[in-house]
């Protein structure tokens, strides 16, 4: 039913873990569904420099997880927030069709760590310094 | 493909999925054998080829028939559990025509959903509740009885969770209100001495799969005297219950599994209990985890476990590799995406059900393999606990258990 992609990044996940300190935390999904997973970031000079995750989940939501931090790492924030739910499901070589909704949850979660980066930056920002233009 | 198949086969493997199928025993398949090419008449043909395979038959039908304490005309064959279920349940229904039918909610599917065909043909059917150990209490079945209640069908034993029923109380109950008795007997036989007569039971299913023997053949149990309309109709084999040319190979084989099956069940039963105690001691040294169904009252082969945070199919997948084969409840992992019945019926949260295991031993499992199992099974949960960011988390599995709440 799985790609051997999709194994291979199930038994060999990359970036498995937390960052200690990450500018920015995304917590995606449902335990009731099955799926929990949380990414941290870290950014320097608008790179993702560092990407990790922590999946409660199923082969598709372990293997999404680990690919999208490959796919994330040293994007710029901008191109990160293109990559898509299809993007990682595409590099896995596909995901079976009962998956790519519940599982394929790993690009929302990056997304909304970047948020989380995002709204700390600004708030700080604005707190520390006057940056309306 | 061929090469990743021959690499799996090259590592150590253990079964541990006996409740999905078993291993033929090479005595069976000994047994078949000649069935195929060289006694290969239709038994109901009145040559000496049809004769053949029409003598082998009844005698596979007195060894199936022994296993239960039944008399061989008591036993019709089908093509298996799920054939004996929809024959028993639809067919006493179908000569009633109306009525009402008390079950219970950890059934098979085969009996559910045949249940849920009936209410869409205006039966009634009322889903009894368990305990939290899979149990159905008789009383429960008692009060539920009506005027109108035509047929009690509960399982011998939970194929999940492994639980037996009181099935030798709820057929007395049935007994004297003179309303027959079904159960559902696929994966206790063999393993629970059944005696239909003794326990007062009307209608038995089997399987042949489950004992040992070939798939795609099983019997249903009538004692005499118990109507029911066939559900498949046709040429009138087995006494005009259930056309279609005689599965005799099958048939054959099914009846050297119920052969070995009793001879060795006093052996088998000893071996697989012994071993499930150590499967169910060892697993339980692992942090957070349960036994789900009755502490004893349960299948000599089964084992079922629930670990915190993590999810049964990511469990299964990895103990595949290391050449375990097991089973869970998780949603994950069925087709429909939701979980087991059997452990929503028991009373567990959707979070519990998904970190799920069910292990099925075998009479050719070894003691050594479950030392094996026991360690990867530990090295496995601990390895997906490191990735779970619900492990140790408190606040995380504390939060989501108050959502929990507000869901139910």
């Amino acid at each position: 039913m799985y790609t051997e992609k999709v194994l291979e990044n199930f038994r060999n996940p990359k970036n498995m873990g937390e960052i200690e300190n990450a500018d920015g935390i995304g917590t995606v999904g449902n335990p009731i569904c099955g799926d929990l997973m949380t990414i941290y970031i870290q950014v320097k000079d608008d790179k993702l420099e560092n990407v990790k995750f922590k999946t409660f989940g199923c082969a598709a939501a372990i293997a999404t997880s680990s690919m999208i931090t490959e796919l994330a790492k040293g994007k710029t924030i901008e191109e990160a927030l293109k990559i898509t739910r299809d993007d990682v499901a595409k590099e896995l070589d596909g995901l079976p069709p009962i998956k790519m909704h519940c599982s394929n949850l790993a690009a929302e979660g990056l997304h909304a760590a970047i948020e989380d980066y995002k709204r700390k930056r600004d708030g700080g920002r604005l707190c520390r310094d006057d940056r309306v233009a | 493909m061929n090469e990743s198949v021959n690499m799996k086969s090259a590592k150590k493997r253990v079964y541990l999925d006996h409740a999905a199928t078993t291993p033929v025993d090479p005595e069976v398949v000994d047994a078949m054998q000649p069935y195929f090419t060289r006694f290969y008449g239709n038994a109901s043909s009145l040559h000496s080829y049809g004769q053949e395979a029409h003598n082998a038959m009844e005698d596979a039908r007195k060894k199936v028939a022994a296993l239960i304490g039944a008399e061989s005309e008591e036993l019709i064959f089908t093509a298996g559990g799920t054939e004996s279920d929809n024959m028993a349940i639809k067919g006493v229904a179908h000569k009633k025509k109306r009525g009402h039918i008390i079950t219970s909610s950890i059934e098979h599917p085969a009996v559910l959903e045949a249940c849920r065909a009936l209410e869409r043909g205006g039966f009634e059917v009322t889903y009894l509740p368990v305990d939290r150990f899979g149990m159905v209490n008789p009383l429960d079945v008692e009060s539920a009885i009506n005027d109108k209640t035509i047929l009690i069908s509960i399982m011998h034993a939970n194929n999940e969770i492994g639980t037996i029923q009181p099935i030798e109380e709820i057929a007395k109950i049935a007994s004297e209100r003179g309303i027959p008795f079904h159960t559902d007997a696929v994966q206790s036989a063999g393993k629970v001495s059944i005696d239909v007569r003794r326990m007062n039971i009307d209608l038995l299913s089997l399987s042949s799969h489950k004992i040992h023997g070939p798939k795609g053949v099983g019997a249903l149990y009538i004692k005499k005297g118990v109507q029911i309309e066939p559900i498949i109709h046709g040429g009138g084999h087995e006494r005009g219950l259930r056309s279609s040319t005689e599965n005799v190979p099958g048939i054959v084989g099914f009846g050297t599994a119920c052969e070995l099956a009793q001879d060795r069940m006093k052996v088998d039963v000893h071996h697989l209990a012994e071993m499930r105690d150590r499967l169910i001691q060892g697993a339980l040294t692992i942090e957070e985890s349960y036994l789900n169904g009755h502490p004893t009252k349960r299948l000599p082969n089964n084992a079922h476990f629930r670990f915190t945070a993590i999810e049964g199919e990511s469990l299964i997948l990895s103990l595949d590799e290391r050449g375990i084969a097991a089973s869970t409840g998780s949603a994950c992992s069925s087709k429909k995406l939701v979980p087991s019945h059997v452990l929503m019926a028991i009373g567990l949260t959707e979070v519990e059900a998904h970190g799920s295991l069910r292990l099925t031993l075998g009479r050719e499992n070894t003691s050594e393999e479950i030392a094996y199992v026991v360690e990867a099974l530990s090295e496995v949960v601990e390895r997906l606990r490191e990735m779970s960011p619900l492990w140790k988390k408190d606040l995380e599995l504390a939060k989501w258990k108050e959502k929990l709440k507000d869901v139910h």
